[in-house]
């Protein structure tokens, strides 16, 4: 397939997406006529350790949602350990506002693929899985297909392009559960399981499928790394900011004129994304809010959302770049049913394991939901954030804190949004 | 029991996908491709996937109540999935929805009568940039507008 699903922009700097549109992009053919497998023989005349410090060098940070310094990650896998070493590729891609991974795998298949062998170089690993959602049945497909033109051609397998290196990677298909996004709640469902996350440590890294060691990573990650080593972790350093190395695939989504995903330098100004990239707002509509990187991020007003779209600065406005889903929200926008919805999402993916974030999150739904049918109470408004806040840091996984911090600034923000849904007293007395 | 050639040939490249002894791995796979082929997870689908996989039938059973795709109950022919999350509420996924329930006269993970098509609103499917969406079966539909979906709902009416 070749027809993309939004036009590119003549801003964008397409590093990942460079193979996007392009005739037979997914074919290997198509791969190695464009530098395909040049970064991998390059790391296989490289150490380990040179391997790992490249990636240390590039400031590349996952791209899964938390931005953990991918270098550090990978330096974490005990490279000597007797045992086998596996390579997990997180395409979970579950969070609303995220729909990037699907590109990275659909368009340029390859380009991942030699990401993960370089990952097997450093980690010194020889086996693999992709976990795919179960809903994107055609990208496993793909994935299949891909992966069998690898193997025939000898690009994965045994002896791989003649360099004595042996690979085998697999796709695993998951069957509907955000949850399974998380690391370890991926690692037991690979197992088999339920997708539950685990205690940690140990990390993954130390023991992961299997009690093995363990490096798992985001599409995204992987398919950054073969520029970084056939470029040099500068070039990729050099696109971003300080600590926020290279560009990565932004999904922009709500009341934007040109929604689609685009791929812009960390450090991309979020206004002018909105505005020149996107396409500004149907209508002529003021700005009123903006989901940053998912529907997990602390939600930004309009006021704060002149700032260059890097972790750091993210961070610094109390939110997150999380994994590059950005929602807009113009000034029709009903901040309530956001956050009844986003509610509704997490309350349906609690897997249940942690009672705080289980019950959280279907208490909080509820006394949303008796709101917006307007039979709200004057007191709900600060019980949604007390409870929220007592979800916070309470769970063995990410997903409580996905679902208060959203709504915590909600809450905090737009409080003025609740006011219709509140009955008055009197109202209530005479009821 | 016993599958289509091609599913067999599936299932044994997926047990040898994972380690020696961790055929466990391949539970939740083999039972979404199985339900795919034989329309529901049924109790004799549970105990054939533990017998393959090398644990017990509760080990299996238990996992179907957590993945939101494996069903107990046949689905429609064509299972009609509406996205209702933030990014397709904020351009009509919700309006989308109710659509779908007036065009099928079925409501949330219903069938009807003659078993053609089933309904789910869904959450997040990852097309969020290229919202409302939908997905039919595995058929992902973006940019969907109600006359859209009518369109898509009545060319499957007359493939059959």
């Amino acid at each position: 397939m070749t027809a993309l699903y939004n036009e590119p922009s003549p801003l964008e700097t397409r590093i990942l997406s460079r193979r996007f549109g392009m005739p037979n992009s997914a074919s290997l053919d198509t791969y190695l006529a464009t530098d395909g497998f040049k970064a991998f023989l390059k790391a296989r005349e490289m150490k380990p350790e040179q391997i790992v410090d490249e990636v240390k060098a590039s400031a590349l940070r996952g791209r899964g949602g938390a931005g953990f310094p991918t270098g550090l990650k990978w330096s974490f896998v005990p490279r000597t350990s007797p045992k086998p070493k596996y390579i997990i590729v997180n395409a979970d891609e579950s969070e609303p506002g995220c729909c990037k991974d699907r590109l990275l795998m659909e368009y340029d298949p390859h380009q991942m693929i030699e990401g993960i062998l370089i990952a097997s170089l450093a980690v010194d690993a020889h086996a693999g899985y992709i976990y795919i959602r179960g809903e994107y049945r055609y990208l496993i497909e793909m994935m299949n297909r891909a992966i069998a033109e690898a193997y025939s051609k000898g690009y994965l397998g045994k002896n791989i392009a003649g360099t004595g290196w042996n690979f085998d990677l697999h796709t695993h298909s998951g069957a509907g559960a955000y949850e399974c996004g998380e690391e370890t709640a991926l690692l037991d469902s690979l197992e088999g399981k339920r997708g539950v996350p685990r205690m940690k440590p140990p990390f993954p890294a130390v023991a992961g499928a299997w009690a093995c060691p363990t490096l798992l990573n985001n599409v995204e990650t992987y398919s950054a790394i073969p520029f970084i080593i056939r470029e040099g972790a500068k070039a990729f350093a050099d696109l971003g900011t300080p600590k926020n190395g290279g560009t990565r695939l932004v999904c922009i989504s709500g009341h934007v004129n040109k929604p689609g995903v685009y791929e812009l330098p960390l450090g991309y100004p979020m206004l002018k994304s909105i505005y020149e990239i996107a396409g500004g707002i149907p209508g002529g509509r003021k700005l009123k809010a903006v989901v940053p990187g998912g529907s997990s991020c602390p939600i930004l007003k309009a006021d704060e959302c002149d700032i260059p779209m890097d972790y750091d600065n993210l961070a610094r406005v109390g939110s997150m770049l999380g994994a590059g889903g950005m929602v807009v929200m113009d000034e029709t926008t009903d901040m309530a049913r956001v956050a009844l919805r986003i509610m509704r999402f997490y309350a349906h993916e609690s897997c249940g394991w942690c009672i705080p974030c289980r019950e959280g999150t279907t208490w909080l739904r509820k006394i949303l939901q008796r709101m917006v049918e307007g039979n709200g109470r004057r007191e709900d408004v600060a019980l949604l954030g007390e409870l929220s806040k007592n979800m916070l840091g309470r769970t063995f996984c990410a997903l409580g804190d996905a679902a208060a911090m959203p709504t915590i600034s909600i809450v905090e923000k737009f409080a003025d949004d609740f006011d219709k849904y509140i009955v008055p007293e009197t109202v209530m007395a005479n009821a | 029991m016993n599958f289509s050639p091609a599913l067999e040939e599936r299932f044994a490249k997926m047990l040898a996908a994972y380690p020696q002894g961790k055929q466990r791995s391949a539970v939740v796979p083999m039972l979404i491709y199985a339900q795919d082929e034989i329309g529901s997870i049924t109790p004799e689908l549970i105990d054939e996937v533990a017998k393959r996989c090398g644990v017990q039938p509760l080990q299996v059973d238990e996992v179907v109540g957590y993945y939101s795709m494996l069903h107990r109950r046949p689905l429609g022919k064509y299972h009609v999935q509406v996205c209702t999350n933030i990014s397709c509420m904020l351009v009509g996924g919700e309006e989308l929805y109710e659509h779908a329930k007036k065009k099928l006269g079925i409501g949330h993970k219903e069938a009807t009568a003659d078993g053609q098509f089933s309904l789910e609103e869904v959450e997040c499917i990852g097309a969020c940039s290229w919202a409302p969406a939908v997905e039919i079966n595995y058929d992902f539909h973006h940019f969907v507008t109600p006359e859209r979906l009518d369109q898509l709902i009545d060319e499957l009416k007359k493939a059959q």
